[in-house]
C-alpha cells in the first residue's frame, strides 16, 4: 500500500463507529480489557501497563443520529458528549470494560455520572486533575489519584501492576509522543508536504490501537513523507485554537487548508502532545506522571494554568510559530473554548494579530460559509497586513 | 376583639425573615461600597463551599459574584447585562451568570441594589464542582488584572469523605495564609478562626431546624421559593454574629407558622422536591404557576448549593480548618450525578413529597447535564412522578411562559386525576 492508500485506510477506521480495531484486538485477547479514554488527556500508560487496550473515545464524528441520548442529556450540550452517549446506548461500546472521564468540564463530569448509572457493567471513573498547580500538596494528591486508578485497573484485570510495567509503558508512550512531535515538526516547516488533515488521520488512528502498533506506523509514515516531492505553496500561517476536545469534522480541516491556511500548530488530539518534555523513565513512575502533569503540561482551556500564564504561553506560541493569524474553531456549546475565546481574542486585538472565530458541530453538512469566511480571512491577511 | 386584632397577636413575626434579611444584605452592600475608601480589602469568591470563615480572619470584605448575578435577575436587569457581555464576544450559549457578571463589570460595576461594588484585591476560586467557576474567575483575573488563587476541591465521586481530599484542601488553606497576610497586613489568628467557626455552627443549627420544619404538614415554608431568601445569610454572612442572630429571629416566624398550622399557600395540596436553580428573572411568575395547583416545595437541592448541613455536617471550632475543608467537599455542586439523584430521592421520602420537579437551566451545564437521566431514574426505577421543565437562571430569553404553564398544568392535572382515581 502506498502512504496515501494507508491514510485512506486509517480514515476508514476512524470513521467506523463499530470500533473495528477494538473488535480485532478482543478476538486476539479474549480475556483482555478495553479502557475508554474520553479526551482531553488521560494517562494511557496505566491502562497499557495493565495489559489492557486504551482507546480514545472521541464521539461519533457525525456518523450516528442522536436518537437515544436526548432522553438522557438535553440538547444544549456539545456533540461529543451526546454522540458518545449515543454510541453507548446503541451498544457500540459494549467491548469497553472501563471508562475514564476527566475534570475538563461540567459536561464530561456529568456524562461520567450518566454513564455510571446507565452502564453498571462497565467500571467508570471521573479523574480529578489538580487545578492548583502552585500548591505542593497538589503533587501528592494527584499521585494518590493515579494510585487509585492503578487499583481500579488491578481490580478490573485481576492482576497486580508493577512499577516496572508502568515504567516500560511510559517509555513506549514517550516514543509515541516523540514521533507525533516529529510529524508536527514536518507539517509546521513544510505544510505543502504534509497537511494537517493528513497528520491528524495519522495520529488519530493511534488512539484506536495498541501503541506498539502505532509506533511503526508513525515511523514508516515519517519515512514516506520524507520522499514526497511537492512544490511549496503560498499559505497564510495560522494556529488553530479551541478544538481540544470535540474534534472538528475532517472536512473542516480540509476546507481551511484549501482556503489557503497552513495550520502551523493546533490543539487537536492534544493528549499526544500534552507534555512538553519526556516523562522520566526511571524512579517512581506514578510520581513521574504526576510531576509531568504539574510541571510540563501544555496550556489548555480545560485546566487552570496558574501560577503560569496561559495567555503568555499562547502569545509565545504565536511568536515561535511565526504565524500570521489565529483561527478559533470551537465546538458549539463548549464552554471552556467559548469562554476563553473572548480572553484570547482580547490579547490578539491588543497585539494587532488577525483572527477568525467560528463554531462547529460533529454533524455539519455544509462548510460553504466557513470556506467563505476562511478565504476572506486569508485574503485580508495576505493583502492588508 | 375583632379578627384583625387577633391575627396581629397570633402572627407577630411574619415577614421577619424577609425584612431582616433585606436589612442585613443592605448593610453588607453598604460595607462593600465604602470598602475601598476605608482601605478594607476585598476578596471575591463563590458561594458553593465558600471559605468565608477563613477569609474573615483577615477581615476581608466578601463579594460573591453569583449573588450579584441572581439579584440582577430578580431585578430584571440581567437581560441587558448579558447582551453587554455578548457584545464583546461571549457566546449566547455560555453560562448566564458569567455573562451577567461581566456585563455588570463592563457597565461600571454598580451592583443590583445600586451600590458601587469594589474591585477585588484577591480572587479566590473555590473550585467546588463547577468547572465554569474556574473559567469565570480566569476572566475576572484577565479584566481586573488581580491575582487569582485556586482552592482545588476534589469532586465527590462516592458518598465517602476521603481523608486525602480533606488534607489536600487543608494544606492549600495553610499555603494561602501568607498571601492573605500580605494583602491585608493582618496576621492569621487561630483563636479568631475558632470563634468565627463557632458562630457559623450556631447559625447552622437553627438553619437545619428550619429546613427540617418542612416535614410538617402543611409545611410552614416553601423550601425552594422562600428558602432562597432565608438561606442568603448562611451563605454570605456566615461566621458573623449577626448571621446567628438572623436565624434566631427568622426561626420565630417559622415556629409561629407551625403553631398555627399555616404555610406559604392557603392550602397545601401537593408536596414537591425541587431540583435546580430558579429562573430569577421570572421568579414570581414561576412560583405563581405552581401556587395555582397548591404546590409547596418541601425540600430543594438549590438551598444546598452553598453547603449541606441537614444530614449532620457542622463547622467545628475544634477542627476549624478541617471542617472548612469538609464543608467545601460536601456542598451540592460538588456531588456526583448519582449522589445528587440519590439525595433527591431520599428527600422525596424524608419529606413525604408527592412529586419531583426539575427546573433545568439551559446555560448551566453543571446542573443540567444529566437531569433528563435523573428524571428517568425517578419515574422508571422509583415510580416518583417527575416533571422536567427548561428555562434559564439569568437569561430571560429562555423563559417561555406559555409553554411552561402548559407543561406544569398538564403535569399537576394528571397528578390530581391519579389521586382521585386512587382515592
Ligand atoms: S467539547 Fe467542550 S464542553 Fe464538550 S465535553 Fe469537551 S470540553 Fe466539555
Ligand atoms: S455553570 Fe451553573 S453552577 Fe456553574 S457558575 Fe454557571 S450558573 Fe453557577
Amino acid at each position: 500500500m502506498t502512504f496515501e492508500e494507508q491514510l485512506e485506510e486509517y480514515q476508514r477506521i476512524i470513521g467506523d463507529v463499530s470500533f473495528p480495531t477494538v473488535k480485532k484486538w478482543k478476538e486476539a485477547h479474549p480475556a483482555g480489557k478495553v479502557v475508554g479514554m474520553f479526551p482531553v488527556y488521560t494517562p494511557y500508560e496505566l491502562a497499557h501497563a495493565a495489559g489492557m487496550l486504551p482507546v480514545g473515545l472521541y464521539g461519533a464524528g457525525g456518523m450516528v443520529e442522536i436518537d437515544h441520548a436526548d432522553s438522557r442529556i438535553q440538547s444544549f450540550v456539545c456533540s461529543i458528549a451526546r454522540s458518545t452517549l449515543e454510541l453507548g446506548l446503541r451498544e457500540l461500546t459494549k467491548d469497553f470494560d472501563v471508562l475514564w472521564f476527566t475534570s475538563i468540564c461540567d459536561v464530561a463530569r456529568n456524562l461520567s455520572g450518566v454513564w455510571e448509572t446507565n452502564f453498571p457493567k462497565q467500571a467508570v471513573r471521573y479523574i480529578h486533575y489538580p487545578q492548583n498547580m502552585g500548591s505542593p500538596a497538589a503533587r501528592t494528591h494527584y499521585r494518590a489519584e493515579l494510585r487509585e486508578l492503578v487499583t481500579m485497573l488491578e481490580d478490573a484485570g485481576g492482576r497486580k501492576i508493577t512499577d516496572d510495567a508502568i515504567r516500560k509503558s511510559i517509555a513506549l508512550y514517550n516514543e509515541q509522543r516523540r514521533l507525533c512531535a516529529e510529524v508536527y515538526e514536518i507539517k509546521r516547516n513544510a505544510p505543502w508536504i504534509l497537511s494537517t488533515y493528513e497528520a491528524y488521520v495519522l495520529i488519530r488512528v493511534g488512539t484506536l490501537m495498541p501503541v506498539e502498533d502505532h509506533i511503526p506506523i508513525l515511523r514508516s509514515a515519517i519515512a514516506s513523507i520524507g520522499e514526497r516531492k511537492r512544490p511549496p505553496r503560498d499559505f497564510v500561517r495560522v494556529i488553530l485554537e479551541g478544538s481540544f476536545c470535540e474534534q472538528p469534522p475532517l472536512e473542516l480541516l480540509k476546507v481551511l487548508e484549501e482556503s489557503g491556511c497552513a495550520i502551523a500548530d493546533d490543539d487537536l488530539l492534544l493528549h499526544t502532545r500534552w507534555f512538553t518534555g519526556e516523562v522520566p523513565e526511571d524512579g517512581d513512575p506514578l510520581g513521574a506522571l504526576a510531576s509531568a502533569y504539574i510541571d510540563t503540561t501544555r496550556y489548555s482551556s480545560v485546566r487552570h494554568y496558574g501560577p503560569r500564564s496561559r495567555k503568555a504561553e499562547f502569545l509565545k506560541k504565536i511568536r515561535e510559530q511565526n504565524v500570521d493569524g489565529v483561527i478559533f474553531a470551537a465546538p458549539k456549546f463548549c464552554e471552556p473554548a467559548l469562554l476563553d475565546y473572548v480572553l484570547f481574542k482580547d490579547e490578539l486585538e491588543k497585539a494587532g494579530i488577525a483572527y477568525l472565530g467560528f463554531e462547529y458541530e460533529e454533524k455539519m453538512g455544509v462548510f460553504e460559509s466557513i470556506r467563505t469566511q476562511a478565504e476572506t480571512f486569508v485574503e485580508s491577511v495576505m493583502f492588508f497586513s | 376583639m375583632d379578627q384583625h386584632h387577633t391575627d396581629e397577636q397570633k402572627f407577630r413575626f411574619q415577614g421577619t425573615g424577609r425584612d431582616l434579611q433585606k436589612k442585613l444584605l443592605t448593610g453588607w452592600y453598604d460595607r462593600l461600597e465604602s470598602a475601598a475608601d476605608d482601605g478594607r480589602k476585598v476578596a471575591y469568591l463563590f458561594v458553593p463551599g465558600n471559605v468565608a470563615e477563613f477569609l474573615r480572619v483577615f477581615d476581608f470584605e466578601l463579594v460573591f459574584p453569583e449573588v450579584n448575578a441572581l439579584q440582577c435577575g430578580v431585578r430584571k436587569i440581567s437581560g441587558d447585562l448579558i447582551l453587554k457581555a455578548e457584545d464583546i464576544g461571549y457566546s449566547p450559549d455560555v453560562c448566564g451568570y458569567v455573562k451577567n457578571d461581566i456585563g455588570m463589570m463592563l457597565a461600571g460595576n454598580t451592583g443590583p441594589s445600586g451600590h458601587k461594588l469594589p474591585k477585588p484585591d484577591l480572587l479566590l476560586c473555590t473550585y467546588c464542582g463547577c468547572t465554569t467557576f474556574i473559567k469565570w474567575f480566569e476572566a475576572l483575573a484577565h479584566f481586573y488584572d488581580v491575582p487569582l488563587v485556586m482552592l482545588d476541591v476534589p469532586y465527590m465521586r462516592s458518598g465517602e469523605l476521603g481523608k486525602d481530599d480533606r488534607d489536600y484542601i487543608t494544606a492549600q488553606l495553610k499555603e494561602l495564609i501568607p498571601l492573605c497576610e500580605k494583602i491585608t497586613g493582618k496576621k492569621f489568628d487561630h483563636d479568631k478562626l475558632k470563634t468565627i467557626v463557632g458562630h457559623s455552627r450556631e447559625a447552622e443549627e437553627i438553619w437545619v431546624q428550619m429546613l427540617h420544619a418542612a416535614k410538617h404538614r402543611p409545611s410552614p415554608f416553601d423550601a425552594y421559593f422562600e428558602a432562597v431568601f432565608f438561606m442568603a445569610p448562611i451563605y454570605v454572612l456566615r461566621g458573623l454574629p449577626e448571621c446567628t442572630g438572623y436565624y434566631r429571629e427568622a426561626m420565630k416566624e417559622i415556629d409561629e407558622r407551625i403553631e398555627h398550622g399555616v404555610g406559604p399557600i392557603p392550602e397545601e395540596k401537593v408536596r414537591v422536591v425541587i431540583e435546580g436553580p430558579p429562573p430569577w428573572p421570572h421568579f414570581r411568575a414561576f412560583w405563581e404557576m405552581l401556587k395555582k395547583w397548591g404546590v409547596c416545595s418541601v425540600a430543594s437541592s438549590y438551598s444546598k448549593v452553598g453547603g449541606f448541613w441537614d444530614h449532620g455536617f457542622r463547622h467545628d471550632p475544634d477542627r476549624p480548618l478541617e471542617s472548612i475543608a469538609e464543608y467545601c467537599l460536601t456542598c451540592y455542586t460538588n456531588l456526583s450525578l448519582p449522589m445528587r439523584t440519590d439525595l433527591l430521592r431520599k428527600y422525596a421520602e424524608e419529606y413525604s413529597a408527592d412529586a419531583i420537579l426539575i427546573h433545568s437551566v439551559k446555560s448551566c451545564r453543571s446542573f443540567s447535564v444529566g437531569q433528563a437521566d435523573m428524571r428517568d431514574q425517578f419515574t422508571r426505577v422509583w415510580d416518583i412522578p417527575t416533571l422536567l421543565v427548561e428555562s434559564d437562571l439569568a437569561d430571560p430569553r429562555y423563559f417561555q411562559a406559555a409553554q411552561l404553564r402548559n407543561r406544569i398544568d398538564a403535569f399537576f392535572e394528571s397528578l390530581e386525576h391519579k389521586r382521585l382515581v386512587q382515592a
